[in-house]
């Protein structure tokens, strides 16, 4: 399968500074498939999902993007302001309008339906990452970008989101990249996992990964006994035929 | 029936009543209060050099209040907190204004209209200029509408969505020029951004989507508008702080209702 999005050698710098945060980053994601990128903070997680939506230049390597890509995203962190009013309804149209129907379906499809009326400060964390979810859902996106989409949930609203993200792509079909902090849920619910520290460390399925070294290093041995607490459930026909593999022992500078 | 300078007043307010209850929305959203503040304290700088090189009051407004708006955002680029640079530009901006209206002889005598306001003073080209600079405001925010408001609520969802938040400030900035010029007649630099802020305050309130705060607040201006002006005629005291003092009445009064 081609992916939909692939970086090659990719190179960016921290924002505002000559220090790169991310060297020669190969990367892909093929439809239909769950990639995870984990990594301690700093390791240039989101700074290479900014790159590949095209949000930060590029000091060297480069992006291919499948032609017509659709991308929905739900950014880090998305700061609610009490003096902007904002109707679940209208943010769904923001910035461009959709109908009442498709807006419906959208809430209903990540377990919210009927909040239209309510005010986007009123909802609970769950819910309102929820509706974040079906905005990104809106126009059809081949491919969704989730920057830590459960920060500020429960332990099972968090294991309860990435079932719902498991769902939607059972769904529409669409692949997910996502950022995360939650390492071993997180890794559980993934086709695929990349850590990252500045370069890719180590990628592969989340059981290769747990089990690597450089993820060790990082994150400490005893971190692998959680992995129990998700299962993920193989209820879809990928070929898993990405080789795991390493190819840095230069990790954690 | 426009000779009515009392007619020409209530014509002028009503102008700027629809720009700024709008845009004062914006000023709101984004937390530009001191922004809007530095902008319309550089007017009186404005003033001073279209006195003394003899250009139209409203160009030469326009010019300073744009220059700040460029020499904020140079600043902040420079690592300077945003708070800071503000407090630095609007006061400044206001004493070299003072400093150099104190060379203009002719200035000097109708200084205070131009810190206050002098609605009743509004002549018929004022009132071209006033409504021309209201309805280039209006249709500037309504053309960007979608894309201020989303990078208003979120600039990462923005920039996701193909906006550029950069050309949204620019657009925020052009538009506050703008109402500094046609407000310095009307309320005076030092009141103009109780204008955009007091009016679209008080409209949050009663709003649940940002389209309908827009309304609400051009109503609210309007009514402080006629309100202030009225009081003013009754009562002898000055107009444009006759007009503010009846905003903040508006906003006192809807503090008893709940907020939406």
């Amino acid at each position: 399968m081609t992916a939909l999005i692939a970086s090659e050698k990719l190179t960016i710098n921290r924002p505002g500074t000559t220090e790169p945060v991310l060297r020669d980053v190969d990367f892909h994601i093929v439809p239909g498939e769950i990639v995870t990128v984990v990594g301690p903070n700093g390791s240039g997680k989101s700074s290479l999902i900014r790159a590949l939506l095209g949000h930060m230049p590029l000091i060297a390597g480069r992006i291919d993007r499948r032609a017509g890509l659709r991308i929905g995203y739900v950014p880090q962190r998305v700061q609610l302001d009490r003096s902007i009013p904002m109707t679940v309804r209208r943010f769904l149209s923001l910035p461009r309008w959709v109908g009442g129907q498709v807006a419906a379906l959208a809430l209903a499809r990540t377990g919210v339906a009927g909040l239209e009326a309510r005010q986007l400060t009123e909802l609970s964390g769950g819910q309102f990452q929820r509706v974040l979810l079906a905005r990104a859902l809106l126009h059809d996106p081949h491919l969704l970008v989730l920057d830590e989409p459960t920060q500020g949930l429960d332990q099972p609203g968090i294991v309860a989101f990435y079932q719902l993200i498991e769902e939607v792509r059972r769904q529409t079909g669409a692949a997910v990249l996502m950022v995360s902090h939650d390492l071993l849920v997180v890794m559980g619910a993934s086709d695929r996992v990349i850590c990252l520290n500045g370069h890719i460390c180590c990628e592969g399925t989340p059981q290769y990964v747990g089990n690597a070294p450089e993820y060790r290093a990082l994150f400490g041995a005893d971190s692998k006994g959680t992995l129990a607490l998700y299962r993920h459930h193989h209820d879809h026909d990928h070929d898993h035929d990405h080789d795991p593999h390493h190819d840095c022992a230069d990790h954690g500078e | 029936m426009l000779d009515d300078f009392l007619i020409r007043a209530v014509l002028a307010g009503l102008g700027l009543a629809l720009a700024a209850g709008m845009l004062g929305c914006f000023v709101v959203w984004r937390r530009m209060a001191y922004f809007g503040d530095s902008t319309a304290h550089a007017a009186i700088l404005g003033v001073a050099l279209s006195l003394a090189f003899d250009l139209s009051i409203y160009a030469g407004t326009i010019a300073t209040a744009l220059a700040v708006a460029l020499l904020v955002s140079m600043l902040t680029s420079r690592g300077h907190a945003m708070d800071t640079v503000l407090g630095v530009i609007a006061h400044s901006a206001l004493a070299f204004g003072l400093v150099a209206i104190s060379f203009v002889p002719s200035a000097r005598v109708d200084l205070a209209s131009y810190l206050f306001g002098d609605i009743l003073a509004v002549g018929r080209s004022d009132l071209l200029w006033i409504w021309g600079g209201s309805f280039l405001i209006l249709g500037l925010l309504c053309w960007r509408w979608q894309n201020l408001v989303t990078a208003s609520v979120n600039e990462e969802l923005a920039m996701a969505a193909g906006i550029d938040p950069r050309l949204e400030r620019l657009v925020m900035s052009v538009a506050l020029a703008l109402l500094v010029a046609i407000a310095i007649r009307i309320v005076g630099s030092l009141l103009i951004s109780a204008m955009l802020i007091i009016p679209a305050a008080t409209a949050r309130r009663f709003a649940a989507t940002p389209e309908r705060m827009a309304a609400i607040a051009c109503i609210i201006a309007a009514l402080s508008v006629l309100a202030g002006l009225w009081a003013s005629l009754r009562l002898d005291t000055p107009a444009g702080p006759s007009i503010v003092a009846s905003a903040a009445a508006f906003f006192m009064f809807a503090q008893v209702f709940r907020s939406h």
